[in-house]
């Protein structure tokens, strides 16, 4: 991409990480692709209450091509999965996805024939906010948590070590199993 | 015969002291001759030989199926009501509606039965049982008639009763009179076989989304409709979803080793 | 232009056909349009077929629009809906009456307690309790059902400003609404998607407190609404691009049954809640605004004057929930007193969280057995409700909202379907926009204000 690819890991790639990071994290551009009744609270958490405005993040870019984070607010339905898909394709690449609520995360409450159990079946997911809708105070915290993993992203080689051990710690995780008494499942 | 041998169980369970007739079922003669055979004696009687015609809507009871039951309801068979003509006079405004039509029909040289085969007052509502091939007559007669007036139809929508052979699915209609401040409902009924309706949209435009959403979810071929397509599902959907035998879709879910079924697969206590 | 020239995107093409020549755009092509546009081939008739959505930011929600423009005019416009559709009147079938509740409220997002109420309202019929519901709990019912409406008004509103690049009346307008939904928040414990209204009357009592707040909100929301007015009435932009735009007159309406703020706009005055009072709105003094311009101003105007009128109710509301004082749930209850059909118990914060009251637990598990096995069996299995259907409609927002409700003497629906407003009204774009401008077709909508939520359920 640009100088970072070029530069060995070390205390000038770090500095340049940081820097890039700290620019990144205060002017995420989203993308509000504000589906049902979350992207309400999407809409009232850009309003003067709870301002989305002072972390940079009130410029919506309406169209893909410019914005960075995704904010897929609202349930999934079948008929619409393949307009996300093509939306997050139009997305420049640094981007992340929060999905917003329960509806977006697992599908929520609508465990049917309609709505894609999660939007992560269509496009990668980096923050899980559940809620029914959430707060905005709620999304607030989830997008101050994506900005400190904006923030903390590594570049270039650090980048790939990194990719490595995100995937190797997923690979290697335990299942969240209790030990469950014989003749004793649902 | 019925009257003491018939369940009285079925009735209470049913209708809840309500003697107002619900559900369609095989037709019943419509409401002249029920009239004229006397009805008000034979009512009861005549409700119970019909009731063990109608479809089972329902066995034992709690729930409980198949597991060894001593609680002594398990043969329990409730059936569903037969639909009945509402006994004249049908009280508020109702009359003055069926008469009206009636006499526009007539004046058309249509029959009132030919047209509507069963009329039904019930929680204060009024439905017409209309049969399909008339169905747009009784609609533009509805909408012009100056005494009837039913400016308004606010839409469509469909339900499927698949145990009620030859009438699986209805069509309901429901008219709104502006001018007179008057609700009025229509019902038409067609087998799975042949589900064809003619369209109303050249009587009331605004059914042309309703009559798509039907078509969508429930399979009723609306003829005469200028573009019947899929308008809420994708366009490459196979299957009508709200149909009765079209399955709910859910998935299992799993939660830190607990597996809970999807909702159509859960515990149903009736 | 040739046929040969390489196209930029995929998808894009250009044939000949029967109509002329059909240029397809799909993105990344937009320099051959215009230089297509400007060349000498170009002549007045060509028509170009733009789709808009279901990702744009000057819709209410994923709606699609696949508009035929030539030139500047839109000649066709069709709208194509479904990207939100849930399922949820098929999903009611698979639960209590009760918890159908939970299901409708998220049909309509804007106006939950419509939902609710539509429902509960059909509900009530086919139980036949209509006039068993307490009275405190219609007085609940109508407040909250105005105080929703000025949410859901904003709501509009607010987008509406927001479409049209005034984004100051974006945040005057969330700024008004996020006080009704602190409101909102104190008496059912939730912003939106409440739940609050169950067949048999509402689930809790108003907070201690609550009046107060309300009228604190009244008194403050004076010059709230001042500052509306002053930003939007007289603005000549806004006037500008909403002034005769979007024309449907009384005919149009009747034809494409619009009902609602379209309605009232073309002069008349039919409002549900005096032709076919409920939840007592017969007895509530409030006005029903019209304009006769038939137009998006016109609209607009008039759900300013809604705003005016809610509140009118809420405070005739709040003065008859002061007098009635707080008695209690023997004395004044708030849901029906019928024991197989009431939710049985009162909720109450305690020290480890929200359930029933000690006071209920007390009742069912020390001093009566009949109340426990109706606690237990409405809370598993649900009423049962005799057979029929029932259609009950209510002035929302936006318009008629009915629900159709089915039953089979069951303790679930057998068939739950939801009239909804804006699905009716998008049918009216095509007759509101035909002919005007792509400009006009985003106070068009915004003056329709469809959720997608409803039109699609």
């Amino acid at each position: 991409m640009g100088l970072e690819e070029k530069l060995p890991s070390g205390i000038l790639l770090t500095s340049v990480e940081k820097v890039a990071g700290w620019a990144r994290a205060r002017s995420v551009w989203p993308a509000t692709f504000g589906l049902a009744c979350c992207a309400i609270e999407l809409f009232q958490t850009g309003g003067p209450k709870h301002d989305l405005a002072r972390f940079g993040m009130e410029r919506a870019s309406n169209t893909p091509r410019q914005a960075d984070l995704m904010i897929v607010a609202g349930r999934l339905s079948q008929k619409m999965a393949p307009v996300t898909r093509q939306i997050y394709d139009q997305m420049a690449d640094p981007k992340w996805v929060i999905s917003m609520g329960v509806c977006a995360s697992s599908g929520g409450m609508f465990n049917n024939y309609a709505i894609v159990q999660g939007c992560d079946h269509i496009i990668p997911v980096d923050i899980y906010l559940p809620g029914c809708p959430p707060r905005p105070e709620m999304l607030l915290d989830a997008i101050l948590k994506l900005h400190d993993k904006i923030q903390n992203m590594k570049l270039g080689k650090d980048r790939d070590r990194e990719i490595t051990e995100l995937e190797e710690a997923r690979l290697n995780m335990r299942p969240l199993h209790l030990p469950v008494p014989e003749g004793s499942e649902l | 015969m019925s009257g003491p041998d018939q369940p009285p169980k079925a009735s209470a369970e049913e209708t809840h002291g309500s003697e107002a007739p619900q559900g369609p079922q095989n037709p019943t003669p419509p409401a002249d001759e029920a009239a004229a055979a006397g009805a008000d004696g034979d009512l009861p009687v005549r409700l119970g030989q019909e009731r063990l015609n109608e479809p089972v809507v329902r066995t034992g009871m709690f729930g409980i199926h198949g597991t060894p039951d001593t609680s002594g309801y398990g043969t329990l068979r409730v059936y569903r009501a037969p639909l009945l003509d509402s006994p004249r006079p049908y009280g508020s405004y109702f009359d003055v509606v069926a008469d009206t039509l009636g006499g526009a029909l007539q004046a058309d040289g249509l029959g009132f039965s030919d047209a509507v085969e069963h009329v039904v007052v019930d929680r204060g509502e009024l439905t017409f049982y209309v049969r399909r091939e008339r169905l747009p007559e009784v609609a533009k007669k509805l909408r012009d008639d100056p005494e009837l007036r039913f400016e308004l139809c606010t839409g469509v929508s469909g339900v499927h009763y698949p145990e009620d052979a030859g009438r699986e699915l209805h069509a309901v209609y429901h008219m709104l009179s502006i001018t007179h401040n008057r609700r009025v409902r229509l019902e038409v009924s067609v087998p799975d076989a042949d589900p064809h309706v003619p369209s109303l949209v050249g009587v009331y435009p605004t059914c042309n989304w309703h009559e798509r959403e039907t078509w969508d979810f429930f399979g009723i071929v609306f003829d005469g409709h200028p573009s019947l397509t899929r308008i809420e599902m994708p366009d490459d959907w196979k299957g009508h979803p709200q149909r009765k035998d079209y399955p709910l879709g859910g998935i299992p879910v799993e939660y830190r080793g607990a597996k809970i079924p999807p909702p159509e697969d859960r515990r149903h206590y009736s | 232009m040739s046929s040969s020239m390489p196209h930029a995107a995929a998808g894009a093409s250009d044939a000949e056909a029967a109509e002329g020549r059909v240029y397809t755009v799909s993105g990344e092509d937009w320099d051959e349009i215009v230089a297509a546009a400007q060349s000498d081939d170009f002549e007045s008739g060509e028509r170009l077929v733009v789709n808009m959505g279901p990702q744009h930011p000057s819709t209410h929600g994923v709606l699609r629009l696949v508009l035929t423009l030539e030139g500047e005019t839109v000649a066709e416009v069709r709208p194509a809906i479904g990207y939100l559709h849930t399922g949820i009147e098929k999903n009611m079938e698979y639960r209590t009456w009760t918890q159908g509740v939970t299901f409708c409220t998220r049909a309509d997002y804007l106006m939950p307690i419509f939902n609710e109420t539509a429902y509960c309202l059909a509900v009530e019929r086919l139980l036949g309790i209509e006039d068993k519901v307490p009275e405190r709990a219609q007085i609940i019912r109508v407040l909250m059902m105005e105080i929703n409406r000025i949410s859901s008004h904003l709501g509009g509103i607010a987008p509406m400003g927001l479409e049209l690049g005034a984004t100051t009346i974006y945040t005057q307008g969330a700024r008004w609404r996020e006080r009704t939904l602190d409101l909102l928040e104190l008496i059912t414990g939730l912003r939106m998607n409440h739940a609050f209204i169950r067949p048999g009357g509402v689930s809790q009592d108003l907070p201690p407190g609550a009046l107060d707040a309300i009228r604190a909100f009244l008194d403050s929301s004076r010059p709230l609404v001042r500052r509306l007015h002053a930003l939007i009435d007289a603005n000549p932009i806004f006037i500008g691009r909403n002034k005769d735009v979007a024309y449907l007159d009384l005919q149009g309406c009747m034809a494409l049954g619009v009902t609602g703020p379209i309605l009232r706009a073309t002069g008349l005055p039919w409002d549900l809640r005096k032709a076919q009072p409920y939840c007592g709105y017969e007895t509530y003094d409030f006005d029903v605004p019209t304009t006769d311009t038939c137009d998006a101003y016109g609209r607009y105007l008039i759900r300013m004057r809604e705003l005016d009128e809610s509140m009118k109710i809420i405070r005739q509301c709040v003065d008859r929930l002061a007098a009635r004082g707080s008695g209690g749930p023997d004395k004044d209850p708030v849901m029906i007193r019928d024991a197989k059909i009431g939710w049985p118990a009162a909720l109450s914060l305690g020290p480890d969280g929200l359930g029933p009251s000690p006071e209920h637990i007390a009742h069912i598990m020390g001093q009566s057995m009949e109340a426990l096995i109706h606690h237990f069996k409405i809370l598993t299995e649900g009423f049962r409700v005799p057979a029929g259907q029932a259609y009950a409609a209510i002035e929302s927002p936006r318009g008629e909202l009915g629900a159709h409700v089915v039953s089979d003497g069951d303790t679930r629906p057998y068939r739950v379907h939801l009239r909804d407003p804006s699905f009716t009204h998008l049918q009216a774009v095509a007759a509101m926009c035909e002919g005007g401008m792509v400009a006009d077709l985003i106070p068009a909508i915004a003056s329709l204000d469809p959720v997608m939520g409803g039109v699609d359920r």
